[in-house]
């Protein structure tokens, strides 16, 4: 029982990561996915307050599954997400004010962020405590991993350096257009390509 | 008047809501297939855009001074439940209205570019008109941003494209090319 109950919990937490990951398969907030990905802090910063606002929320929305009336649910879950994100808003201007700079009114969106306010509607108001965490912590991995890849992606071809690193000494010439919105949809679509073909060649793979 | 046109152009095109802040890239990769939705889309969009920008002024002048904190709270919560009585009273008053924007009206009060309006012209520290004008706009870029993308998908239906790429990723690849032309657009007049 409690063995099935472990490898419940590892599954909750694995699905995120790939399978049912949020940016590459279901495609859910691509808006902090492309804007603030133009170097890999930035990414990792939003990766790692979307973490939390999506962990805090999940846990209190599952603790008041029971209580919150089904009408007014999503009102409430949203009430929630706000606070937390509004905690997260001061939190980083109090931490690192550079960074709270550069990601601006994008910290405040992660309000709106359907990734957030979907774990909450199918998993989180329906799940106890232990498999709501385990849920929001795999989903938010995952979001931070692709938000990496997209992240490392663009600095280094966009400015040539990665965490602020340079890489490639001073004859690289940087391709800007990586670093301005264009190369957002342009590397996030060639990296969905890359996945997709991956995943097509691993089913033919096993057919085979 | 000067300013209020520049504030107009460049939400339009400069600094084109979808296509440089990406704001409100589930609708725009989502309802873009046909051109006829993704353009009443847009309709919509902008008249959520003023309701909210009505709102977040009265909010940013009576009640945000005294208690800062509450101000996303504020924003999501006034802003949703002001375009639900709008969307009840639209149905009673004008029942073509109601049909054009239809099912869309609910579906965007949740979209980040309605909030991404009102924190963007809080921050820029618009008045009341500058902020209709900068709705107008932004409302008006959004619009062109999904007609444009609707009309170039309509286009790859009937043409032969490998299957791997087909759907999102092929969606976003266009979508990037599109930013990169509407980069022409920032050498329009300088800001000052």
């Amino acid at each position: 029982m409690i063995d099935a109950e472990r490898s419940r919990s590892a599954e909750e937490f694995l699905k995120g990561l790939w399978r049912e990951n949020p940016v590459f398969v279901a495609v859910l907030g691509m808006c902090p996915a492309l804007a603030v990905t133009n170097s890999a802090i930035n990414a990792l910063a939003m990766g790692l307050a979307t973490t939390f606002v999506l962990v805090s929320s999940s846990i209190l929305v599952s603790l008041f599954r029971n209580v919150i009336p089904k009408q007014v649910r999503i009102t409430a879950f949203i009430i929630i997400i706000a606070t937390f994100v509004t905690v997260v808003d001061f939190l980083l201007a109090a931490i690192t004010p550079v960074i709270h700079k550069e990601l601006g009114a994008f910290i405040a969106l992660i309000v709106v962020n359907c990734l957030i306010l979907g774990r909450q509607e199918a998993f989180a108001s329906k799940h106890k405590v232990g498999l709501a965490i385990m849920d929001a912590m795999g989903m938010s991995v995952g979001f931070t991993f692709a938000l990496l890849c997209i992240g490392i992606v663009r600095e280094v071809l966009g400015s040539g350096t990665l965490f602020s690193v340079n890489l490639f000494g001073d004859q690289f010439e940087p391709w800007v257009v990586m670093i301005l919105p264009p190369g957002g949809f342009l590397v996030l679509g060639f990296l969905l390509l890359f996945f997709n073909w991956l995943t097509q060649k691993r089913k033919t793979v096993r057919e085979s | 008047m000067g300013d209020l046109i520049w504030i107009f152009i460049s939400a339009l095109l400069v600094n084109n809501f979808t296509l440089s802040y990406f704001l409100g890239l589930c609708p725009f990769l989502g309802v873009s297939s046909r051109l006829e939705t993704a353009f009443r889309l847009g309709l919509a969009n902008i008249f959520v855009m003023l309701i909210t920008a009505v709102f977040s002024y009265a909010l940013n002048t009576w009640v945000l001074p005294y208690a800062p904190y509450l101000r996303l709270i504020s924003f999501i919560i006034v802003i949703a439940s002001a375009v639900q009585f709008v969307e009840m009273a639209i149905k009673k008053l004008s029942p073509e209205l109601f049909r054009a924007l239809g099912i869309f009206l609910p579906l965007i009060t949740t979209n980040c570019a309605i909030l991404g309006l009102a924190l963007f012209s809080t921050n820029k520290g618009y008045g009341f008109v500058e902020g209709l004008v900068y709705a107008v706009g932004a409302g008006g870029g959004v619009t062109l941003a999904l007609v444009l993308l609707a009309g170039i998908r309509e286009e790859t239906k009937v043409m032969d494209v490998p299957e791997l790429i087909k759907g999102t990723a092929l969606n976003l690849i266009i979508a990037g090319i599109i930013s990169m032309a509407f980069m022409g657009f920032a050498g329009l007049f300088s800001a000052s």
